[in-house]
């Protein structure tokens, strides 16, 4: 049984310096916004660049307390598919619990590879990235996919805050190709 | 009356910075150290937008930080310092010297373990190195508490005149995003009030002395009156918090008892933990156990007398710490066993935990578990480590 039921968990394995804190951020931002409760945290190993990291993300209705790391997500999300042939990404998630992975692969072929039973989501976060942007920003657009699958924060509240943070750094036009991304993500079946 | 106040999400470290803005201090000498970095870095950019009128000094080391704090408090500067670690170890000589010249310096502390081996993740044993230092110490449990801590801690020390230091676990709070409702500048300003140092180097028109020689014939008295100080800042302290109060709705006393109605088995904790630890409390109290917490927000001057009124309900106290002290019991458990000679009769059982060192997880089912070996009588002089291999 889960300890904390009433709050909705993810985490989020990536590689140092692909921007996954940022995009548990942007989640945690846009839940807030919502009046949820939020908490994102990332656990530094011996961080360096290109290193698996893992961010945890946590909403909920009321205050969130615990400072204990997540050990029984609701959501899993892999930024980065080589991750599956270093570390176990599915531990303590359910049959009834869902793994999104940014691959090429179908789900089944995923499951097969990890041995897992749950729901599999994959999603073409390059190719959708190379497509919509011209650039490889894998994260933004499984924002999109996460939300869709997760409903953690609304769209509407992600692609504010994406804009509030980016706008300035990167420019009008860019910052709508990512948001289109985005979109375009929570869109796709 | 409470304030109109703005909900946000921020890290521990960028709650701690929304506080020093809307204090905008005169001075504030830092030098970046890990885990505090998310306090400094988000007072530059404070600093950078024009946001503050703070003077950034960037010095080359926290042995240079905290001297420029000295001087720049002694002249009469409201002044503040964040760091971590191996930082507050290099400020180990001159945080005497603050204390002794009754500087009230605000030191925000991002609580990190000392090397060595190096470990650049959270633990108290940095801070409990300065736990003789003559300095206030106050405990954060999550951002929302660094942030009015930053406040509190500041008008503290500018009320009883000596240094303060606000502690948050490093990342556990520093690097963490939470929620939490901040005040506005305007209402922070006149909660603090200007600040006009009783002396100061730079009044001309009262010319003192800084940091004098005292020899035989005076150093002992010297000494006495910063303990009677350190006394003064109970009341000060609890001046305060009340004021604090009004404007935030938020209290803060020495320390925040939990579900202590009718407790029989209570952990005294300080820090993040805390809160993970009242999760286990609830889930307990549910199935029907006796269980509490106490939380200790003011660690110096430590309130003994008013926690013995607490702890002589209880039957069994497990004391849980992120700090040795190599060669004897750990501070927390040091102290609480002197709390508990305050009461007459009928003292709980007190245990000793360590938890935490150099960032190790600790998760509810550790503290669920200390609640156990508290049922089952598992209580010795034995030091106890959760969570080691």
């Amino acid at each position: 049984m889960k300890f904390n039921k009433d709050t909705f968990e993810i985490i989020f394995f990536a590689r140092g310096g692909q921007g996954a804190k940022v995009a548990a951020e942007i989640l945690a931002q846009a839940a807030s916004r919502e009046g949820k409760f939020v908490q994102a945290y990332p656990f530094f190993g011996p961080e360096r660049s290109g290193a698996p990291t893992k961010i945890f993300l946590r909403v909920s209705d009321r205050e969130i307390r615990t400072h204990e790391l997540i050990f029984d997500p609701d959501v899993v999300v892999v930024m980065d598919e080589t991750i599956l042939d270093s570390e176990n990404v599915i531990t303590n998630l359910g049959d009834e619990e869902t793994l999104i992975v940014a691959t090429r692969k179908l789900p089944e072929e995923v499951k097969a590879k990890i041995g897992f039973s749950g729901k599999v989501v994959t999603v073409d976060a390059n190719g959708i990235s190379m497509e919509v942007i011209g650039q490889p920003r894998p994260n933004t657009v499984m924002l999109g996919k996460i939300i869709q699958v997760a409903a953690v924060a609304k769209l509407e509240s992600v692609v504010d805050v994406f804009r509030e943070i980016f706008a300035e750094k990167i420019g009008q036009e860019m910052t709508d190709k990512n948001i289109l991304a985005i979109e375009r993500a929570h869109d796709a079946i | 009356m409470t304030k109109k106040q703005t909900r946000l999400a921020l890290t521990g470290g960028a709650a701690a910075a929304e506080a020093l803005k809307h204090i905008d201090p005169d001075v504030m000498a830092v030098y970046p150290i890990t885990p505090q970095t998310t306090i400094i870095e988000t007072y530059a950019k404070f600093k950078a937008d024009g946001e503050v009128t703070t003077e950034v000094i960037e010095v080359e080391s926290e042995h240079s930080a905290i001297s420029a704090c000295v001087g720049a408090s002694a002249a009469g500067a409201r002044t503040v310092t964040a760091t971590s670690s191996q930082g507050l170890a290099l400020m180990h000589e001159i945080l005497y010297i603050a204390s002794g010249l009754r500087l009230p310096i605000l030191l925000i502390d991002s609580a990190r373990a000392l090397a060595a081996p190096l470990n650049i993740h959270g633990d108290h044993s940095d801070v409990m190195g300065a736990r003789d230092a003559g300095w206030i110490q106050i405990f954060s449990e999550n951002g929302q508490e660094a942030y009015d801590n930053t406040i509190i801690g500041l008008k503290l020390a500018e009320k009883v005149k000596l240094p303060v230091m606000v502690i948050m676990d490093g990342f556990n709070t520093s690097h963490t995003v939470e929620n939490l409702q901040v005040l506005d500048r305007e209402t922070v300003q006149k909660f603090l009030g200007e600040y006009t140092p009783e002396h100061s180097l730079l009044n001309v028109d009262d010319p003192v002395t800084y940091g004098a020689l005292a020899l035989q014939n005076t150093y002992f008295e010297f000494k006495i009156a910063q303990a009677e100080a350190m006394q003064q800042a109970f009341a000060d302290y609890k001046k305060v918090v009340h004021d604090y109060d009004k404007i935030s709705g938020r209290f803060y006393d020495y320390f925040e008892t939990y579900r202590l109605d009718e407790a029989e088995r209570v952990i005294v904790i300080m820090g993040s933990t805390a809160g993970t630890a009242k999760d286990v409390v609830d889930r307990l109290r549910e199935q029907g156990e006796k269980v509490g917490l106490v939380k200790i927000n003011l660690f110096r001057p430590f309130p003994h007398a008013e926690l013995a009124g607490v702890l002589s309900h209880v039957k069994s106290v497990a004391v849980l710490e992120r700090a040795m002290s190599i060669g004897t019991y750990p501070p927390l458990y040091t102290e609480i066993v002197n709390t508990i000679s305050h009461i007459e009769k009928n003292r709980p059982a007190v245990s000793s935990y360590i938890y935490s060192l150099g960032g190790r997880e600790i998760y509810g089912k550790d503290i669920e578990k200390v609640f156990d070996d508290l049922a089952k009588g598992h209580i010795s002089r034995e030091i106890k480590y959760i969570g080691s291999k």
